[in-house]
C-alpha cells in the first residue's frame, strides 16, 4: 500500500500497544486515539504505547471511551486515508474489517484446537470468550462454529446490572441499529441515539457489538450472558488466588461465568477459556475497587 | 429554446429540487443551500433562522437532525447536534417544526440525517410524514451506495429525493455509479474528511466537478470545508451548480447570543448571497 502512517483505537490499550509494537518494528509512525477516560484507568498501556515511540491521542468528546475514540480514529482515516492505514482493533467498524479482524484472530481458534487434540484427543466441549466488541471471542469460536458439538459461550459486561442504565451487555439487552459502519445490535434510546455504555474493565465498555456476533446469537449458534463488574472482581481475586496470574478484568467476565455455567455440566467437561488479556494494566482500579 | 425551457419545468416529473435547479440555471445563479442544526439552541430559534434564511437568498436549506455519533461531521457539527440533542430534538419533533412552517417556508428543505435514527423510527414511515412536512430531499451520509438502491425508492415513492455523496476519493467507476443513481443532484464533498471549515479550497475540486459533468448533466453541489466568499467564487467559477456551507453557519450559531443570533446568521446568509451572485 506504501502508506506510511498508522492509527488505530484503542479501549483497554491491548490493541493500542499490539499496534504500536508492529509500529516500531517496521518504522511506521503511529498514532493511537484513546478515551480520556480509559487512558485515566489503563495508565500502563498508555506508558507502554508511549514507550514504543506511538503518540497517544486524548479522546474527550461523548463519554470518552472506546466508542468515542472509534469515531474520532474513523474521522482521521476519511481525512487521511490516502496516506494513513486503519488497524481497526476489534471485530466491529465498516466493512470488510469484521472480517479482516476476524480472519488474524482465528489464529487463537486454530492454536486451541490443536492443543485440545493434543491435550485430550478431542475438541474441547465448550468455549469461553468476554465479549465487548468481540474480536477475542470471534477468534477463538471462528475455526469451530461448523464444529456443532462445541458450545460457544460469549461473555458480557452486565456493569451494575443488566436492569440498571449502567452496562454494555448489547447481545443481551441491545436493538438492531448501526455503529461505525455495520449493523448489529445496540445500545440505543427510543430515537436512535446510542446510549452510554458502562463496565469496570475498558475493553468492553462499548455499546455496540462486532455483527457476527449478532448473527451467532440471531441463528442459535453462540450463547450469551453476562456478569457485573462485583463479579468480574470476584473472579479476577479468586483466579490470582487458584492460578497464580492476574487475568484482565476483560478475561475476569469469562472466568466470572464458570460460576453460572458449572454447576449445569457433567463431571470431566473440557472448557476452554480464551485469557485474552493480562491483568496489570487493571492493578490500579481492582486496588481500589477492592480497597486493597 | 426557450419555449423548450419552460417545457422542462412544468414537467410533472420533476422533483421541487430539480425544478429549483432548473429555475437557477435558467437565471444563471449559483444554488445557495446553508447547513443548520434543528433544534440548536433550541427548536424555535430553527424555526426563525430558517424563516430569515429563505428571506435572505438561501435557495434551500440542509437541516440536520441531532445524532449521538456523527461520524461524518467536524466538531464544529458535533457540538451542535449535542446541543440540539440537550434541548431535546427528535426526528418527530423536526417534521411538527416543518409542518409548522407550511406555507411560510417555500424554499426546497433537504433533511441531513444519520441512518440509525431514521430506521429506528422506521424509514418509510419517516419519508411518510417528512413528506407530508413539505420536505423536499433527504441526505444519509452513511448510507453506501450499495445499500441506496432501496432506500431511494421508498424516498422517491414519496415524492422527495434521496441525494447521494461523491468524495475525492471515489473511484471513477464509482462515481458514474453514484451520479447516475443520485437524484436531485450530485452532493460532491470537496475534502478527504470530515465537516468543518478549511482555510482554501483544494484545486482538485475543479478536476472532479468536470468529471462528474462528463457523466451527465446532473446538478453539482460543492460542500464540506466552504466557508469564505472567496471559496463561493471558486466553486462557481469551476462550474458546480450549487453550494452548501455548514459549519459557518453553524459556529456563527452557537457564538451569539439567543437575542441576536437570528440576525447574525441572516447577516452572514446574505454575505454569502452576494458571493454567490457576484459576476466574473
Amino acid at each position: 500500500m506504501g502508506k506510511k502512517r498508522i492509527i488505530a483505537e484503542t479501549g483497554a490499550g491491548q490493541h493500542g500497544v499490539a499496534t504500536a509494537t508492529v509500529c516500531a518494528r517496521f518504522g511506521l509512525k503511529c498514532i493511537i486515539y484513546m478515551g480520556a477516560e480509559d487512558i485515566k484507568r489503563q495508565s500502563l498501556n498508555v506508558f507502554r504505547m508511549k514507550l514504543l515511540g506511538a503518540e497517544v491521542k486524548v479522546v474527550n468528546s461523548g463519554t470518552a471511551t472506546l466508542k468515542d475514540a472509534t469515531s474520532e480514529a474513523i474521522r482521521d482515516w476519511v481525512s487521511n486515508v490516502e496516506t494513513t492505514h486503519y488497524i481497526l482493533g476489534s471485530v466491529a467498524g465498516p466493512h470488510p474489517f469484521p472480517k479482516i479482524v476476524r480472519d488474524f484472530h482465528a489464529v487463537i481458534g486454530e492454536e486451541t484446537k490443536k492443543q485440545c487434540f493434543e491435550a485430550f484427543g478431542s475438541l474441547p466441549d465448550i468455549l469461553l470468550a468476554c465479549v465487548g466488541g468481540g474480536s477475542n471471542a470471534m477468534g477463538l469460536f471462528h475455526p469451530f462454529v461448523k464444529e456443532t458439538s462445541v458450545r460457544l459461550i460469549g461473555v458480557e459486561a452486565a456493569g451494575s446490572g443488566v436492569d440498571t442504565d449502567k452496562h454494555a451487555a448489547t447481545i443481551t439487552k441491545g436493538s438492531i441499529g448501526i455503529l461505525h459502519g455495520s449493523m448489529s445490535l445496540l445500545l440505543q434510546d427510543d430515537n436512535g441515539q446510542v446510549q452510554e455504555a458502562h463496565s469496570i474493565s475498558a475493553g468492553l465498555d462499548y455499546p455496540g457489538v462486532g455483527p457476527e456476533h449478532s448473527h451467532l446469537k440471531d441463528i442459535g449458534r453462540a450463547e450469551y450472558g453476562s456478569v457485573t463488574d462485583q463479579e468480574a472482581l470476584d473472579a479476577l481475586r479468586l483466579v490470582c488466588e487458584l492460578e497464580g496470574i492476574i487475568p484482565a478484568l476483560e478475561t475476569s467476565h469469562a472466568f466470572a461465568w464458570l460460576d453460572k455455567l458449572c454447576p449445569t455440566l457433567e463431571k470431566d467437561t473440557h472448557i476452554v477459556i480464551n485469557c485474552s488479556g493480562r491483568g496489570d494494566k487493571d492493578v490500579n482500579t481492582v486496588a481500589s475497587s477492592l480497597n486493597i | 429554446m426557450k419555449d423548450n425551457k419552460v417545457q422542462i419545468t412544468k414537467n410533472k416529473s420533476l422533483s421541487k429540487v430539480d425544478e429549483k435547479f432548473c429555475e437557477l440555471k435558467n437565471n444563471k445563479k449559483l444554488a445557495l443551500m446553508p447547513f443548520i442544526m434543528a433544534g440548536d439552541p433550541n427548536i424555535e430559534i430553527t424555526s426563525e433562522i430558517l424563516l430569515k434564511l429563505q428571506e435572505n437568498g438561501a435557495d434551500l436549506i440542509e437541516l440536520g437532525i441531532p445524532y449521538s455519533d456523527p461520524l461524518a461531521d467536524g466538531p464544529v457539527i458535533q457540538v451542535a447536534a449535542s446541543r440540539a440533542l440537550k434541548s431535546g430534538t427528535s426526528p418527530r419533533k423536526v417534521i411538527k417544526l416543518l409542518e409548522s412552517l407550511k406555507g411560510r417556508l417555500n424554499i426546497p428543505i433537504i433533511l441531513f440525517s444519520y441512518l440509525n435514527p431514521l430506521l429506528c423510527f422506521g424509514f418509510e414511515k419517516f419519508c411518510e410524514i417528512a413528506s407530508n412536512a413539505g420536505v423536499s430531499g433527504l441526505i444519509v451520509p452513511d448510507l453506501p451506495l450499495e445499500e441506496a438502491y432501496k432506500f431511494s425508492k421508498i424516498v422517491s415513492n414519496h415524492s422527495m429525493d434521496l441525494i447521494l455523496l461523491v468524495a475525492p476519493t471515489t473511484p471513477f467507476e464509482r462515481m458514474k455509479q453514484i451520479s447516475n443513481h443520485t437524484k436531485g443532484f450530485t452532493y460532491l464533498v470537496s475534502v478527504t474528511g470530515v465537516t468543518g471549515e478549511r482555510n482554501k479550497m483544494e484545486n482538485r475540486v475543479e478536476n472532479l466537478i468536470a468529471k462528474l459533468k462528463d457523466v451527465n448533466r446532473n446538478p453539482i453541489a460543492v460542500g464540506f470545508g466552504i466557508s469564505t466568499p472567496e471559496h463561493v467564487n471558486k466553486v462557481r467559477e469551476w462550474g458546480a451548480d450549487g453550494v452548501i456551507i455548514g459549519s459557518a453557519f453553524v459556529k456563527r450559531i452557537s457564538s451569539s447570543s439567543k437575542k441576536d443570533v437570528v440576525d447574525y446568521v441572516g447577516e452572514f446568509c446574505k454575505e454569502m448571497r452576494l458571493a454567490a451572485d457576484q459576476k466574473e
